[in-house]
């Protein structure tokens, strides 16, 4: 290659200056002493106590990573094992449909998912008398339907580059279909699971339109706090808090890929 | 375990080898085969994969299937190992049908083409894997799995991962792994074919010794009819999902059923022929754009008169000036038209009075800078009657 011209350089740095100045800017205003958004008023990292006086802010960051820890959890699991049935269990009545099927959440527009939550616990509650009150409850249960997918499409992408006589090989060495699954699938699509379970953590954490239609009347999240701040001016506390959001899903990003780079360096090269 | 075709087979038939066929038990009529496969097919779709073959293997051989590319070896051998579920058919294995066993429960383990060795486990881990499924003590498999890097030469790279072995070594840990349960039969799917030529001919000699040591049931599948004739006790030719001739190397080379057979190991000369006389088993045919009568063994069934084909390896022809005794010998003329040296032979191509090429292998027993042969000599080609094969189709 010849070595990039000037001009494609600078479309590049323009390119990731409009991403990331906004950013940083924020970054930057969270330690600034001044009540201002605009005045810089020196260093100082007042906004980050009084965060950590902030009851309101603090409840629904750990309600938030409850419900964050809770769903991509449930999520890994299920999503899973739907990718495992998808990929592993042969040829069966309408798999292509059911294939089709586990992506359309991906695309589904956050307002028709949300909405049409809502109006499923609303039913459920009128015939059932179940979730009760909607609170964490049912956005927890919201959260998994739509990340689970998430995780299924990952998983299923891995399993679909996993040659499948290595599972042969271990159930022609005497392991039962259960003690395959567990020794040589499980392990080998661990990294997918944990980046899946990650981006199903981190899609928790963002999510605000799910959360304000299947939340109820006490339960706010980080995301739903964030927003109704927002509406009534952007403070410095703001600042420091989506601060301190940005930094752990940095952390998260990181370990997601270095759990990639592992997978990829696990692979013996092809013959 | 007695099923109710074994106990037909038992009947006359002894387990017990008999020393005079000691190594040939497919001619002994009272051994009891091995592995013995009946009218096994398989279907994908409308597509035949393996057609109603009938097979029996017996302890001890080292049994080759050869077959071009997409014949049905591989299909055949999954079937073998109960990855693919037959279409029809039985498959018994030392007496005991396993037809619908999963692979879990039977007696065969298989090396696979890919190798397919784990990669998140070490060498030592993935060949104590099939005796962690048999829940043998610690102990015991530490010792066998000790002893069993020893004999594949790994004991220095027990604790690699397989990212970290070259591709030789690891397809000696796939065959480990695979030997180590000590399986009754061992499947291999073409194991040499990720090895460059002299090291695929090492092995062929080791996979030779272990097998011999281990006094297992070999069945091997393989494309190179070069391998098969050098491991195999027996060659099954395979073509379009069906077995064309089984028999040791050199009756598939010396005896080819037909041209397919023929044309597959090494190149053979083929004259158009016509059946002038059968009788008991010896059959006489009329060399066509030519006087030559041959008289040669034939087993299967030709009518007089009608149209066949005569087969002569290379190396069966004498090349000569002068023209050669006539007893016994097939003689016809020619013109040197191209020559090789290959050192140890000499290929000549000789144009035949009828304008066909006919390729002659010759040793090069004399010592002698010069060939004794020139371009354009006029030569007589002759061979023993008897070297003569009658081909159909
Ligand atoms: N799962 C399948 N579905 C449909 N057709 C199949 C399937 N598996 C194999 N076949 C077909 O069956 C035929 C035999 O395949 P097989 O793998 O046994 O060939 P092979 O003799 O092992 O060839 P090669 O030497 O290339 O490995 C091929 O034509 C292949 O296309
Ligand atoms: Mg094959």
């Amino acid at each position: 290659m010849n070595r990039p011209s000037t001009f494609l350089y600078s479309v590049l740095c323009f390119g990731f200056a409009v991403l990331y100045i906004p950013v940083f800017v924020l970054m930057a205003y969270s330690f600034n002493d001044s009540r201002l958004p605009t005045v810089w008023g020196g260093f100082s990292t007042r906004w980050y106590s009084a965060l950590l006086e902030n009851e309101q802010i603090l409840q629904a960051a750990l309600l938030s990573l409850e419900i964050a820890l809770v769903s991509a959890t449930f999520a890994t699991i299920l999503g899973t094992m739907a990718g495992l049935a998808l990929s592993r269990v042969g040829r069966f009545r309408g798999r292509s449909v059911l294939t089709g099927m586990i992506a359309a959440p991906l695309v589904m527009p956050d307002v028709i998912t949300g909405l049409s939550l809502l109006l499923l616990f609303v039913s459920l509650q009128e015939l059932l008398g179940w979730p009760g009150n909607r609170g964490a409850n049912t956005i927890t249960l919201a959260h998994i339907t739509f990340s689970m997918a998430y995780v299924a499409v990952i998983v299923q992408a891995r399993l679909a580059n996993m040659d499948q006589s290595l599972e042969e090989a271990a159930m022609d060495l005497g392991g039962r279909p259960f003690a395959v699954t567990r020794d040589i699938t499980l392990p080998l699509i661990a990294p997918a699971m944990a980046s899946g379970w990650l981006l199903a953590f981190t899609l928790s954490l963002d999510d605000l339109v799910i959360a304000s239609f299947t939340s109820g009347a006490g339960a706010s999240t980080l995301p739903m706090v964030i927003f109704s701040k927002v509406k009534l001016g952007v403070t410095p506390e703001i600042n420091a808090l989506t601060t301190l959001v940005i930094a752990a899903v940095t952390i998260g990003v990181l370990i997601s890929g270095w759990f990639m780079l592992r997978q990829l360096r696990a692979q013996p090269a092809p013959p | 375990m007695t099923t109710p075709g074994n106990t037909l087979n038992t009947l006359n038939t002894t387990d017990t080898p008999n020393p005079e066929f000691i190594n040939t038990p497919w001619r002994d009529p009272q051994q009891r085969p091995f592995i013995e496969i009946e009218g096994l097919s398989k279907r994908f779709g409308d597509f035949i994969a393996v057609d109603a073959v009938n097979l029996k293997i017996y302890r001890r051989e080292l049994f080759t299937i050869l077959g071009g590319s997409g014949c049905g070896k591989t299909t055949l051998l999954r079937m073998l190992a109960g990855f693919e579920k037959p279409s029809a058919g039985r498959i018994r294995i030392d007496g005991v049908d396993v037809t619908d066993l999963p692979p879990y429960l039977r007696p065969v383990n298989m090396m696979f083409q890919s190798y397919a060795v784990f990669p998140h486990m070490t060498v030592y881990q993935n060949i104590a894997y099939g005796l962690k499924k048999e829940k043998l003590p610690r102990a015991e498999i530490k010792e066998r799995v000790g002893r069993m890097l020893e004999l594949v030469q790994l004991t220095a790279l027990s604790k690699r991962k397989p990212n970290q072995l070259s591709g030789g070594q690891r397809q000696r840990v796939a065959l480990a792994r695979a030997l180590i349960k000590q399986p009754k039969v061992l499947l291999l799917d073409e194991p040499l074919a990720a090895l460059d030529k002299k090291l695929r001919e090492q092995t062929q000699f080791e996979l030779m010794n272990i097998q011999d040591k281990l006094g297992i049931t070999f069945v091997v599948v393989t494309h190179d009819q070069e391998e098969a004739m050098t491991l195999a006790s027996r060659i099954a030719v395979m073509d379009a999902g069906d077995f064309v001739q089984i028999g040791t190397p050199s009756e598939v080379y010396e005896f080819p059923r037909n041209h397919f057979v023929a044309s597959f190991f090494g190149s053979i000369n083929l004259f158009d022929a016509t059946v002038t006389s059968v009788d008991a088993g010896e059959l006489c045919v009329l060399l066509d754009d030519s006087d030559t009568e041959i008289c040669t063994r034939y087993e299967g069934e030709l009518a007089v008169g009608s149209a066949c084909k005569i087969g002569v390896r290379p190396e069966k022809l004498l090349i000569s000036t002068e023209r050669p005794a006539e007893q016994g010998n097939t003689i016809t003329r020619g013109v040197v038209e191209d020559l090789a040296y290959k050192g140890n032979r000499s290929i000549y191509r000789v144009r035949a009075q009828n304008g066909r090429i006919i390729m002659v292998s010759a040793q090069n027993k004399q010592r002698s800078a010069h060939l004794p042969l020139e371009w354009d000599d006029e030569v007589y080609l002759s061979w023993p009657s008897d070297c003569s094969v009658v081909l159909t189709a």
